[in-house]
This record gives structure tokens, C-alpha cells and sequence, in this order.
């Protein structure tokens, strides 16, 4: 095996933890905002179903479902913990970074991609149903279903 | 019992690989194990030199210089696409089109024959198997003209259903066939022979993409009975930016240009131009000039050591593969058994998507493709989002088959 320490720490144990074991995984029927994202590049699919708080502002409950690699699915998951409780707006206007300090690995520009696919179509989801920003230009990303 | 082969030729891929300086390359500390041909083949230091001398001693634009550089320049221009007549055992070089790649060759068909003779009532044919390459141009020229799109469907081999031609038939009048001669994705070969018997039958043209056959077994048009064909240079030890179409002269001499500019044109008047005569009148603008000259230098590498060797030796290093991952219960193989297979396996590890594998594969030295492989129609088919995909060459030893497997072992430990 390799003793390369950026490596290592790739499928450290948080992601594996997360990628085995996703928290906030499954659909809420009847959301109050929903999204589908597609990364072009390997084809993953990731669903997002939000529900709000009785002030239409707070998001009380959040799940994806889909299919994707280690690193999208765990940084899908790790989103739906950290979305719990904020404000629509709070989320929309969420840096990146905050989402990759938590991941907490380097990543190469390919793999970027993974780990964001989640982020941004929660990001469409508020869009659609509150108005919110969309994220900085769909940062990386060209092929999202806006349907 | 899978067939026997006893090559009557063989290479020698050790001594072979001494040819391609990235050989020399570590990765990540290991040996490089270059797994990916399929996407695009690494390049022997012949066609590097014959680049460089090229560029160094007798570079100019072609065709049109009255000098001696561009004398050199387009006597090396012209004679790559000798070479590649001669390749594809071609009637005349005139029906030898550069193209870009097999996108731009298959595009130009599309466009220059699909928009003046496809219409309601009319069928273009692809297949399951097929790439983007081939399959969007169709399903796109398709809608445009108000013809319908049919698709040829692959069984659980990944093998093409020909019994399902008589259904395609009955959908209308079938104009085109378009399919791949060895599936990108599963190395499935395909019978184009037989299909385009089966479309000439019914006055539909033949388009062969040779992408993935071109590079590995010898050519011949004629005997393939197709109209076109299409192949690129990057994946058979060229550079990347030259491709090839080659088409029967009379239908290229009937088809209305694809691109319009410079080169292309007999005469440029104030009332309208005419074109220029064959293949030129399809080469608008400054070709890829070096590109193509480095194309002949490949096809002259791939003829010294003999297609059939490569093909033989491929077969042995497919045999080989396919016998280690079966040794792995975790891993799930798709594609045609070995007879009908060329160099090229798709595979899932058990739980884990192929991104991930071939992400811990790279830090052990070994470079596969992960992703759709440019066939999403086929990944639908098969259930998945993705696959792993090995693929072979010339140059690929066993021991990479072994760090292939050795990495794949590591995944596991991982995703345990």
C-alpha cells in the first residue's frame, strides 16, 4: 500500500463512514423543494428533497437518494448535516470551502466535482422553490436539469 | 472451450515498449501499468522523430507555396494518404479524407449525405453499442430531416441482435446503418460485414466507426463492403488531431460539402464558387499537416510489426486478463466471451463505483477509464452508471495485468 498521506487520508475513515452509512438518505414525499443534478462527466444522479420549518424559512428536514462514488456521496451526506437547521438563504449563500473543510482532503479538479454535485443541486432546489442565488456561475458544472 | 489461437506471428511487447519513452515514467512510485488505450494509445519515439524532423526540415503549408519547403510539406501530406490507402486497402486515395477524428468524419457524413437524403419515412440504423460519436450525429440529422431513429439491441453479452433487423425494417425505409466494427466499451466485434450486406439489400448506405479496429487487426474496405469508414490517429500511436474518412468516390463526389472555406474550393467568384475536386473539396482550411504526416509514420510502425501480431498478442494479454479477474468473485465482468472479444474490458468491483477504483488504482501505478465511456444508451442497458474499462495494446505486458489485479485487491481492502 501506499504511504502517500494526501492519499490516505482520501478514503479516510469520515468518508468511508459517511459513504457506508449516509445520513439524511431517502425522499421526502411531498417536499417543499426538490432537485436532480447529473455529473456529465461518470453519469452519477443525485435527487434532493427539502422540507422547511413551519416559517417556510428553515430547513427542518433534508434527504438525497441517487447513486454516485465515495467522495459525491460522502459529501452529499456530510451536506445534509450541515443544511439541517439553516435558512434557505444561509445555504444558498453557503461557501464551497465550508463544504471542503469539512470533506477535508485535498481534492484533484476531477474529483471536485464529485464532492460538489450535491451542494449545487441543493442549491437549484432552493432556487426554484424560494429564489435564492444560484450557485457562482454552477461552479464547474454544465449540465444540470432545471426541470 | 474458448478457441484455440496459435499465432503465426508474434511480437515481442517487452522489446516493444522500449519504443515509448513514457514507459519510463513512475507513477506514484510504481511502474506505470497504461491500461487505457482505448481513450488514446502512448506514442513511439519513430513517430516523435518523424514529427520533429517534419518540423525541423520540411515544414510549410500545403499545397500552395510554389518552394521547396512547401514542395517537402505537401509531398509528406500526400504520402501519408498514400498510406493510408493502402491501409484500408482503399480503390483510390481520392476517397481519403483528414478529418480531425472520427467525430468530425462521422459528422461530416451526417451533415454532407444525411441533411440532402434523409426525410419522413426514412430509417437511420445505429446500434446499442454505439458511441456518442455515432449516435448523436444520427439521433440529431434524424430529428432535423423528420426521419426516425432505430437502434440496433444488444443481448446480455452485449452482443448485437441481428434478428431484430426485420422489426428495424418494418419502421420504414431504412436509408443508413451506422455502428462501430469493435464496440469502445466491451470489445464486442461486430459483424458489419453482415449488416452491410443487410443494408445494401435495401439501397441504405454502410458507415463503419473504426476507432477501436483500425489500431489492432488489418483493414480492408472493400472486403467490409461498407461506404464509409472512420478511424482515428491518437489511439493507433499517432497524434491526437488527425482522423480519417474514407468514402466511395461516387458518393463523396455526389455529397455537398461539409465545411466551407479555403483549400475546399475550385474557384471563388462574386456569383458563387465551385468546389474543388476530391478529397479536397471535404478539407477546408489548413489541415493538421504534421498530424497527418506523424499518422503515416504510425500505420508505417503498426505495418513493420504486422496487424496480425498485434491482434494475436492482444488476444493473449485478453485471455490473460480475463482468466485473473475471474479469480475474483467480487468483480463483475461484461462483454462477449473471448472469441468475439478485441483487447477491451469492462468491469465493476462489487460496492464500489468506478471512479473510486480507479482512483486508488492510479496510486498503484495503473491507468484505466472510469466513467460512461462516451455510451450512455449501453450504460442504461446495462443497468449501470458506470464501468471500469482495461483495454490493451501491442506494448501491454502481463505483469500489468498482475498490478491490475494487485490494485483491485487494494480497492477491496479500502471499501472492506
Amino acid at each position: 500500500m501506499t504511504s502517500d498521506p494526501a492519499f490516505d487520508d482520501l478514503y479516510r475513515e469520515v468518508i468511508l463512514d459517511h459513504y457506508k452509512n449516509p445520513r439524511g438518505h431517502g425522499v421526502i414525499e411531498g417536499a417543499d423543494a426538490e432537485a436532480e443534478g447529473q455529473n456529465p462527466l461518470c453519469g452519477d444522479e443525485v435527487s434532493i428533497y427539502v422540507a422547511f420549518g413551519d416559517d417556510g424559512e428553515t430547513i427542518e428536514d433534508v434527504k438525497f437518494s441517487g447513486r454516485g462514488c465515495a467522495i459525491s456521496q460522502a459529501a452529499t451526506s456530510m451536506l445534509m448535516e450541515m443544511s439541517k437547521g439553516r435558512t434557505a438563504q444561509q445555504v444558498a449563500t453557503m461557501d464551497k470551502d465550508e463544504l471542503l473543510a469539512e470533506i477535508g482532503v485535498p481534492l484533484t479538479p476531477i474529483r471536485l466535482k464529485c464532492a460538489m454535485l450535491g451542494l449545487t443541486t441543493l442549491k437549484v432546489a432552493l432556487h426554484k422553490a424560494k429564489g435564492t442565488p444560484l450557485p457562482e456561475g454552477l461552479a464547474g458544472f454544465d449540465d444540470l436539469d432545471f426541470g | 472451450m474458448d478457441m484455440a489461437v496459435t499465432p503465426e506471428t508474434t511480437l515481442d511487447a517487452r522489446a516493444l515498449r522500449r519504443d515509448f519513452p513514457v514507459f519510463e515514467e513512475e507513477i506514484h512510485g510504481k511502474p506505470l501499468a497504461y491500461l487505457d488505450t482505448a481513450s488514446s494509445s502512448q506514442k513511439p519515439r519513430q513517430v516523435l522523430d518523424l514529427m520533429r524532423e517534419t518540423y525541423e526540415h520540411g515544414y510549410a503549408n500545403v499545397h500552395r507555396g510554389v518552394y521547396e519547403l512547401a514542395e517537402r510539406s505537401t509531398e509528406a501530406y500526400e504520402g501519408a494518404r498514400l498510406k493510408v490507402q493502402r491501409l484500408l486497402n482503399a480503390p483510390s486515395a481520392r476517397e481519403v479524407v483528414f478529418t480531425r477524428n472520427v467525430t468530425h468524419a462521422m459528422n461530416l457524413v451526417a451533415y454532407a449525405w444525411g441533411l440532402a437524403n434523409l426525410g419522413p419515412g426514412d430509417v437511420a440504423v445505429v446500434s446499442e453499442l454505439d458511441h456518442h460519436a455515432v449516435y448523436v450525429p444520427w439521433q440529431y440529422i434524424a430529428g432535423r430531416t423528420g426521419a426516425t431513429l432505430r437502434v440496433i439491441p444488444v443481448d446480455a453479452n452485449g452482443e448485437l441482435q441481428l434478428d431484430a433487423l426485420d422489426e428495424i425494417a418494418s419502421a420504414g425505409r431504412v436509408r443508413v446503418v451506422a455502428t462501430n466494427h469493435i464496440s469502445n466499451t466491451l470489445g464486442t466485434v461486430n459483424p458489419v460485414e453482415r449488416l452491410a450486406e443487410w443494408a445494401h439489400e435495401r439501397d441504405a448506405i454502410m458507415i463503419v466507426d473504426a476507432a477501436q479496429s483500425a489500431p489492432h487487426r488489418a483493414l480492408d474496405v472493400q472486403a467490409l463492403g461498407c461506404d464509409f469508414l472512420g478511424f482515428t490517429s491518437h489511439k493507433m500511436c499517432g497524434p491526437g488531431g488527425a482522423g480519417v474518412l474514407w468514402g466511395r468516390e461516387e458518393l463523396l463526389a455526389a455529397m455537398e460539402p461539409f465545411e466551407t472555406g479555403g483549400e475546399m474550393i475550385r474557384s471563388v467568384r462574386f456569383e458563387g464558387t465551385t468546389w474543388n475536386d476530391l478529397p479536397y473539396k471535404f478539407e477546408a482550411g489548413t489541415p493538421a499537416i504534421v498530424e497527418a504526416v506523424g499518422l503515416g509514420g504510425a500505420i508505417d510502425y503498426l505495418e513493420g510489426i504486422g496487424f496480425d501480431a498485434i491482434q494475436a498478442h492482444e488476444h493473449e494479454v485478453t485471455a490473460y486478463a480475463l482468466e485473473r479477474l475471474s479469480e475474483l468473485p467480487w468483480v463483475k465482468v461484461y462483454g462477449p466471451p473471448l472469441p468475439r472479444r478485441a483487447g477491451i474490458i469492462s468491469f465493476n468491483v462489487e460496492g464500489v463505483h468506478p471512479h473510486d477504483v480507479s482512483q486508488i488504482l492510479d496510486r498503484h501505478g495503473v491507468a484505466i477509464r472510469a466513467g460512461h465511456h462516451c455510451t450512455q444508451p449501453l450504460m442504461q442497458r446495462l443497468g449501470v452508471a458506470a464501468t471500469n474499462r482495461a483495454s490493451f495494446y501491442l506494448y501491454t505486458i502481463p505483469e500489468e495485468i498482475d498490478q491490475l489485479v494487485e490494485g483491485l485487491h487494494a480497492v477491496r481492502k479500502v471499501f472492506a
